[in-house]
């Protein structure tokens, strides 16, 4: 035995002296700093597991017993589906070149990545190497059309999602994602962006507000599912919802703390904010319905701890704890009522609301960032404004007319050329029999 | 002969089923059933959408016994389930014209 571990240090040694420049060399290399590295490697797990089991379970467990696969399947499929188009072209329409509203081709099919940190085009996420910073951003393309499945769950046709997935990553996260954070028209401080450029740390535009409203629009085009409102519509599993919640509140920390792009301070800043803003979320949620129903209710808990994660999203890297609690207790409030009045107001079936927490959510934190920025957690950005918040809110109309205008023209191509609906009996028997010939529950 | 319906709440169960086995009955059968009487239903609110819950959950009990057993049947049942809050349930007693148990053959009170 001793022989042995004896006989491995010399072989270490020998190594040692054989690739003396290839051991040293990396430690003074930023880019392969092994604490960097460590993180978004994590981070980037931790974002995957947001879309299954986190939303997933999150969702699925809001919908009737006859769809629970069929919005599993959109979640599963989405991390298969987009993967595939990210490292394709969807990379590259995001981070390639320095146009002012969309990316370039030139990393289609992820050419020019390498573990280095000086492709062409002068990449983003300095801190790790470019190969890392592409897995941990396609994540983000799985997660956002996955969020819109949500509005249109048990009705929407299999293929229409999955094209409608394919085309709306392509034409509206592509070249929003690359006006946001890949120096566009709408990245702070860049040369010629809108008002000076907007803030948004890890995705309340790209994310939250595209998908929000693109979901909006999505559920007003293929309309309310059969017998809503009149047939008993209750989720057939809030278990599954309430520990997908936790599982996404999990993930988030990824997701907020990983845009820091480093293991450094800002990740800390974001990753204490993330978790406040959640916690405050979850208690004004409950503490609300406490008010007005006389109960606190677990799904509103649930519901408000992803409020105010969505609502955290944008300003993870720019607030102070404090003002992320109030952030968070807002955004409870606001989604609370956007949920439950808008949508009997108006008559529109967001089947789970994505709309009310994502694009209501992602709205609120877009403002708020604007309000509560300071240069005390971010030096190189600006302190909260009212030219600040006139800029995000600008970022969030763009966000919003491009998300309209883009998926109607995509929701209308679709509905005329393979349909969006399945048919009334399909809807009727459940996606799982109708769309996947499976059922979730035997018995 | 005859035929006993009870319609009972969930955590009676055991109770009933154990006083009807020491009663002297055989067998029973058991439903899980939704309904509504005096008692009437509860609403549950998701997301500030609200839904009436109009049945409520209960279980039902089906036994048979002859006429002489009968009144004890109904007795032990009415003892075991009663709580006196509304949403004890029900009794329903039927005739019954025949029982046959498949594996003998055997029909009447002989099936019992």
């Amino acid at each position: 035995m001793r022989r042995v571990r004896c006989g491995s240090v010399l072989l270490f040694v020998f190594f040692l002296l054989l690739f003396p420049q290839s051991l040293f060399a990396q430690e003074a290399d930023p880019a392969t700093n092994p604490g960097h590295l460590t993180w978004m490697l994590t981070s980037s797990a931790l974002v995957l597991f947001m879309t299954a089991p986190g939303l997933a379970m999150f969702y699925s467990g809001l919908v009737r017993r006859k769809n629970v696969l069929g919005v599993m399947m959109q979640c599963l499929f989405l991390m298969g589906l987009m993967s595939v188009v990210w490292a394709l072209w969807g990379y590259s329409l995001c981070f390639g070149g320095e146009g002012k509203f969309i990316g370039n081709f030139d990393h289609v099919f992820l050419k020019g990545l390498t573990m280095g940190t000086e492709t062409p085009g002068e990449l983003p996420g300095g801190e790790v190497p470019d190969l890392i910073f592409m897995i941990f951003q396609g994540m983000f393309f799985i997660i956002t059309p996955a969020l819109i499945c949500g509005a249109f769950a048990e009705r929407m046709k299999f293929s229409a999602m999955a094209l409608f997935s394919v085309l709306w990553g392509t034409f509206v996260y592509c070249p929003l994602c690359h006006m946001v954070w890949g120096e566009g028209w709408l990245y702070y401080g860049s040369e010629g962006s809108l008002l000076g450029g907007a803030l948004d740390f890890a995705g309340g535009t790209v994310v939250h507000i595209s998908s929000g409203v693109s979901a909006l629009l999505a559920a007003m085009m293929i309309g309310r599912r059969l017998g809503f409102g009149s047939e008993d519509m209750r989720p057939h599993n809030l278990t599954y919802t309430v520990l997908g919640a936790a599982m996404l509140w999990v993930g988030w920390f990824g997701f907020n703390a990983g845009s820091a792009v480093a293991a450094n301070d800002s990740a800390a800043n974001a990753f204490v904010v993330t978790h406040l803003s959640a916690s405050a979320g979850a208690l004004s949620w409950a503490l609300i319905e406490l008010i007005f129903r006389g109960k606190p209710g677990v799904l509103g808990t649930a519901s408000g701890a992803v409020a105010g994660l969505v609502c955290i999203t944008p300003a993870a890297g720019f607030v102070q704890p404090m003002p992320a609690l109030a952030m968070g207790a807002i955004a409870g409030v606001v989604c609370y009522f956007a949920c439950g009045k808008l949508k009997a107001t108006f008559g529109y079936d967001d089947s789970l609301d994505a709309f009310g927490v994502h694009g209501v959510g992602g709205t609120l934190g877009a403002i708020l960032t604007g309000v509560f920025a300071t240069q005390q957690v971010y030096p190189d950005g600006p302190n909260g404004s009212v030219q600040l918040v006139i800029a995000q809110a600008a970022a969030v109309g763009v966000t919003v007319v491009l998300s309209l205008v883009v998926s109607f023209v995509l929701l209308k191509i679709l509905d005329i050329t393979i349909g969006l609906r399945i048919s009334q009996e399909g809807e009727v028997r459940g996606l799982d029999i109708a769309e996947h010939g499976e059922e979730g529950y035997i018995s | 002969m005859k035929k006993v319906e009870a319609i009972i709440r969930h955590f009676k169960l055991e109770e009933v089923k154990n006083a009807l086995t020491e009663g002297g009955l055989t067998g029973m059968t058991i439903t899980e059933v939704r309904g509504f009487g005096r008692q009437k239903g509860h609403t549950e609110m998701y997301r500030g959408t609200e839904y009436a819950v109009d049945f409520v959950p209960k279980v039902k009990v089906e036994v048979v016994c002859t006429d002489e057993q009968l009144q004890s049947v109904v007795d032990i049942m009415m003892q075991a389930a009663q709580t006196g809050q509304i949403g004890d349930g029900k009794i329903f007693v039927s005739d019954l014209a025949n029982i046959i148990r498949i594996r003998t053959g055997e029909t009447g009170q002989d099936a019992l």
